[in-house]
């Protein structure tokens, strides 16, 4: 064995989690190692080319806002943009693009490159090194070996991949990369345990076979929205997508062939994903329809594959270009990479603390698709918060754990260490109790004064976001200040901006609660300063929802008197003679670390609440 | 630890002497109490003396009066619970009870939870060490099947109906949400009129329960006594010694009471309604004989059933029609006028009556005693204030719930968007879930990927 060097923080994988893990903590001055499979596939995408969409698109924000590298490589790199649900209220709009593959790969690295404390290797881990239950480095497959303070695993799906085509079967990770098979042991010897999942993607398919004559084309839309806070330009739509329908052939094709299906025969022993089922799973499920849809999407501007979206699949070859062929617009289409299902293992995240460290072994870390979720934004959600808490392990100062009510990304955390998962963990706008306080328009508002308090936010950050906070204050102060009496003067100077009539003397902020009536409307007629179109939408949402806000801000707050309880590392939960059966199993498997923690266990009911709280009340302080 | 909220619930039901107390804790249990009461000095609760007792009335929403109360308040920390703590003592009986709870509840209170001002004043520090073991079984405790009965009452007639309402608002949402979380999937789109519809209907499911069924129909109503027995055994004479009025007329002429008298009294804390009814006996009068077929009738739709026998009188024909009408039925037979020498052949009952025969007297006041014991061994007392309490923290949970599928309604009107449909819908869910014992979140999410066809 021999000692190749000494880092603070070693993080296993450079994937979105990896990266994110890595630029925190060597942002936040950890000598850092940056540990990849392979340097070409560092941020590599290997499903679909898109970043983005209701709870993702708020998970980027989050992660921008906390200082994070997501949001401003989306905003650089990206060759289309879109604001989805925006009929359906201000709280579940969510900004989604497609993104260049290759571009966004080389802008990662590039930062990554250029990123001080921040060193970047080729290697392939194989052991992580323990010593009395605290990480203490790593070995590699050529035998060096590394060591480190912390460690945080964001081994994706490398760990024991196995590759599913039909009747093919070998091992390997994504996009015909390796796999890591020995780490997986390395973690079960340290007492970890594992899960097997499944998940899928569908073919890429040549543009130049493609007839989208045949297909409804589907533009961007020119946004005046980043990923993010600080990015300045505005994003530039470079490219299409088309959208096309399966029909009775391309059912009936996949029902001859469903013996041959892996996850009908019984090859595939991973839980794979509900909410992204393979074709094959749609026409077994939903047997009524008779057609779905897809979206054929650019994989990058320089390059001719397209990613068949809604078509996952990890049917045998020949099935998949015959069902393929069924597709209008794909008549003679051929593929470039064929679909497939990849199975792996991933450690059960019940085993982590909220900070996303081991229970059992100090300074172990672990984030992303390895931790049970799946989504690159999901996976740099965890990444950031895992580097951050890598870094305060190291330097012994407080861990940063996002409350639900703060972030989709405390939601996210709290789901995964409190809730556990069955299958890979996809981040939806429902799983948040306080969603409108949850808003993409305001994760900066939320979360980057805990950047700016950590280190986090560069100083170009720091200003911006700085000047939003008095833009805000400054107008929300004067439209508080500003009354106004209903006389003819004023009902007509409303009406010159067509709005109705007032009847009372009220300020002016009450005339946003209307609709249709905006700060700049308000401006052109009251002397209001003039401030940025992002601050002026803060101020008209908080009023304008303030009722509803006001609700969900009530009930967070009642919640947090249940999260300030704090239950000791060691209780020991069979003492407690009172606790049902199912309640005390669950409380010392996940040990949470507060009441309000422990309420959202499944199987722990109210009055067990009750009798911990009265449990907790009846042990001595110390 | 302060709890934040404040928490109501009948204390004692109903007190020897006709009063009941309900009793509320928590931070703002008087700022509550000076909502729903008003002082006969008109002052305000608030700057009351602590320990101070108030006479006034408490009032419903649109200031009419509920009931005549006695209020005391004890301040913080010099309370059983060591918070704020109110009492209203009131007197119009179960259902002024019932309204005066309510009140607080639209007030601000929350209902207790089983054991909760025990638990707070553990909490708070009031009760030493040794007693939380007894906390931790009262509010695990296990309930005696009686018990069980009388909480569920509103459950397990009505669960089926509010488990129906819950699936339909449960589609609804999970229709939005696939919408929100999936925008650019293949989801059927929304027609909104539909929706409103669909709310609405739910909207009157519930209202139905809640109008119908809510209430413990034993606690309402009262255990339904019919007194029973031929011409000038005693009945009214019963009946206005335990209702301590003049209610029936009472005269030595056989068939003095022609109609159906009801009385609702508070016996010792056991709701009780009494009936009283003409005295059964074949009779050519008209009047009589409508008055007897009444009775007969009401004897079939009582809980227990007073029989009467007239111990100075020897028993005759009518007496055994009496015995025919009681066959099989929750009975307690009473030998009235025992002040008198006896002269009834008991045989004939005690052959018909496992149950013992109480001999009792009005005029020296003698076997009452007998017959509560009787009736509290039928009906456990704690059952009844249990269900008491928990059926109105049913009701609440179903009104509430009512509310926000009426304000889903609102944001629909107002066009606010999808997402506030689901928000208000989300929260009567919740509170749904909080009557049928079933998570929210997992399940939405689990109707979304079971109805909607997903994925990339
Ligand atoms: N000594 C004695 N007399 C009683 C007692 N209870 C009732 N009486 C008398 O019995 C007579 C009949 O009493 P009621 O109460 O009117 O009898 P009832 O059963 O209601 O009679 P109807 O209404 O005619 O069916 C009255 O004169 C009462 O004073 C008792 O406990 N002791
Ligand atoms: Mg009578």
């Amino acid at each position: 064995m021999f000692l190749e060097d000494r880092y603070d923080v070693i993080v296993i994988g450079a994937g979105h989690a990896g990266i994110e893990a890595a630029l925190a903590t060597a942002r936040l001055g950890c000598k850092t190692l940056l540990a990849t499979l392979s340097l070409e596939n560092l941020a590599m995408m290997p499903c679909n080319p898109s970043i983005g969409g209701p709870a993702k698109g708020n998970l980027v924000r989050e992660v921008d806002a906390l200082g994070g590298e997501m949001g401003v490589a989306a905003d650089k790199t990206c060759i289309q943009f879109r604001t989805l649900n925006t009929g359906k209220g201000f709280a579940v709009q969510a900004l989604r693009a497609q993104a260049d593959k290759r571009m966004y790969q080389f802008f990662m690295k590039s930062v990554c490159e250029n990123t001080c404390n921040l060193d970047l290797k080729q290697l392939l881990i194989e052991d992580i090194i323990t010593e009395n239950d605290k990480i203490i480095g790593v070995t590699t497959e050529t035998n060096e070996t590394f060591l480190a303070n912390a460690v945080i695993l964001a081994s994706g799906t490398y760990l024991g991949g196995r590759i599913i085509i039909g009747e093919s079967i070998f091992n390997g990770g994504p996009n015909g990369q390796r796999a890591a098979n020995k780490l997986s042991d390395s973690l079960k010897n340290c007492g970890i345990r594992l899960m097997r999942f499944k998940t899928g993607t569908p073919a890429r398919v040549d543009g130049r076979t493609i007839d989208f004559s045949k297909m409804e084309i589907q533009c961007g839309v020119d946004e005046n929205q980043n990923f993010s806070f600080i990015t300045e330009t505005p994003v530039i739509n470079k490219a299409v997508c088309y959208l096309t329908y399966t029909n009775k052939r391309t059912h009936d094709i996949l029902k001859k062939n469903l013996h041959r299906a892996p996850m009908a025969n019984g090859v595939i022993e991973g839980v794979g994903p509900r909410y992204c089922p393979s074709i094959e799973s749609k026409i077994i499920r939903f047997p009524d329809k008779d057609r779905h849809q897809l979206f054929l999407e650019p994989e990058g501007l320089g390059t001719q594959e397209f990613y068949v979206q809604g078509m996952s699949t990890s049917m045998p070859a020949d099935v998949q270009i015959e069902f393929l062929r069924t597709i209008p617009g794909l008549e003679n289409v051929k593929i470039m990479r064929h679909g497939y299902a990849i199975e792996y293992d991933c450690i059960d995240p019940l085993q982590l603390k909220q900070t996303l460290e081991f229970k059992n072994i100090a300074g172990l870390f672990s984030a992303g698709q390895s931790n049970g979720s799946s989504g690159y934004e999901e996976a740099a959600a965890q990444g950031i918060i895992a580097g951050i808490n890598a870094a305060a392990f190291v330097k012994n100062t407080e861990p940063l754990i996002l409350k639900r009510s703060e972030g989709y990304i405390g939601v996210l955390i709290d789901d995964l260490v409190t809730k556990g998962t069955d299958e890979p963990y996809r981040m939806l706008t429902s799983r948040a109790e306080y969603r409108l306080l949850l808003r993409h328009d305001n994760a900066d508002i939320r979360l980057t004064p805990h950047a700016i308090r950590i280190g986090l936010a560069s100083p170009e950050r720091v200003e911006k976001f700085k000047t939003k906070i008095t833009e805000i204050e400054v107008a929300s102060n004067k439209l508080n200040e500003t009354r106004i009496t209903p006389c003819k003067e004023i009902n007509e100077k409303l009406k010159s901006v067509d709005i109705g009539e007032i009847h009372t003397t009220m300020p002016i902020a009450d005339l946003i609660k209307r609709p249709g009536v905006t700060y700049e409307k308000l401006r052109k007629i009251f002397d209001l300063p003039n401030i940025s179109r992002n601050s002026a939408k803060q101020i008209e949402i908080s009023l304008f929802y303030s009722g509803y806000i006001q609700k969900q801000s009530e009930l967070a707050d009642k919640m947090l008197n249940l999260e300030k309880i704090s239950i000791p590392d060691d209780i020991n939960y069979n003492l407690i003679q009172n606790l049902r059966f199912e309640a005390k199993e669950k409380l010392s498997k996940i040990r949470p670390c507060s009441i309000g923690q422990a309420t959202r266990i499944s199987g722990v009911s109210p009055a067990d609440i009750s009798v911990l709280i009265v449990w907790l009340k009846s042990i001595p302080k110390k | 630890m302060k709890q934040g909220d404040t928490i109501s619930a009948v204390a004692t039901a109903f007190g020897t002497a006709g009063i009941g107390i309900i009793r509320m804790s928590g931070e703002n249990s008087i700022a509550i109490a000076d909502k729903v009461f008003t002082a006969m000095n008109n002052k305000s609760l608030m700057t009351a003396p602590d320990r101070s007792v108030i006479f006034g009335h408490v009032k419903d929403a649109n200031g009419e009066i509920i009931d005549e109360a006695i209020v005391l308040i004890m301040r913080s920390p010099k309370s059983y619970t060591m918070e704020n703590v109110v009492e209203i003592q009131c007197h119009g009986g179960v259902e002024a009870l019932r309204a005066v709870l309510r009140r607080t509840f639209e007030a601000g209170a929350r209902p207790a939870e089983r054991g909760e001002f025990t638990k707070r004043a553990f909490l708070n520090g009031r009760l030493d060490l040794s007693q939380a073991q007894a906390v931790l079984d009262i509010i695990q405790a296990k309930t005696p099947t009686a018990l069980k009965a009388a909480e569920n009452q509103l459950l397990g007639k009505t669960s089926s109906q509010i488990k129906k309402i819950r699936r339909e608002i449960l589609k609804i949402v999970a229709h939005i949400e696939a919408l929100i979380d999936f925008p650019e999937d293949d989801v059927e789109d929304i027609v909104i009129n539909e929706i409103d519809k669909k709310i609405e209907l739910q909207i009157e499911e519930a209202q139905e329960i809640l109008n119908n069924q809510h209430r413990g129909k034993l606690l309402r109503e009262g255990l339904k006594v019919a007194i029973i027995g031929k011409p000038n055994v005693g009945k009214s004479s019963l009946l206005n010694y335990l209702t301590q009025s003049e209610r029936a007329i009472v005269t030595d002429i056989p068939g003095t009471t022609r109609d159906v008298i009801e009385e609702f009294i508070d016996f010792r804390g056991i709701p009780l309604k009494l009936i009283d009814m003409a005295g059964i006996r074949d009779t050519d009068n008209p009047i009589e004989k409508i008055g007897i077929n009444r009775a007969v009738s009401y004897i079939e739709d009582a809980d227990i059933i007073f029989a009467l026998f007239d111990i100075s009188r020897s028993f005759s024909d009518e007496d055994s029609r009496i015995l025919d009408l009681i066959r099989n039925r929750q009975v307690l037979i009473l030998l009235t006028k025992s002040d008198l020498p006896a002269k009834i052949n008991t045989m004939r009952i005690k052959e018909y009556s496992k149950e013992e025969v109480i001999p009792i007297s009005i005029k020296t006041d003698s076997g009452i005693d007998s017959i509560f014991k009787f009736i509290s061994k039928k009906i456990e007392k704690d059952s009844l204030e249990m269900s008491f309490v928990g059926n109105e923290r049913e009701s609440i949970i179903l009104s509430d719930s009512i509310k926000h599928m009426k304000e889903a309604r609102d944001a629909i009107e107002h066009d606010l968007g999808l997402d506030f449909v689901s928000i208000d819908l989300r929260s009567a869910l919740e509170l749904f879930s909080k009557l049928t014992g079933e998570s929210v979140d997992e399940d939405v999410i689990d109707e979304i990927f079971s109805k909607f066809c997903i994925g990339k």
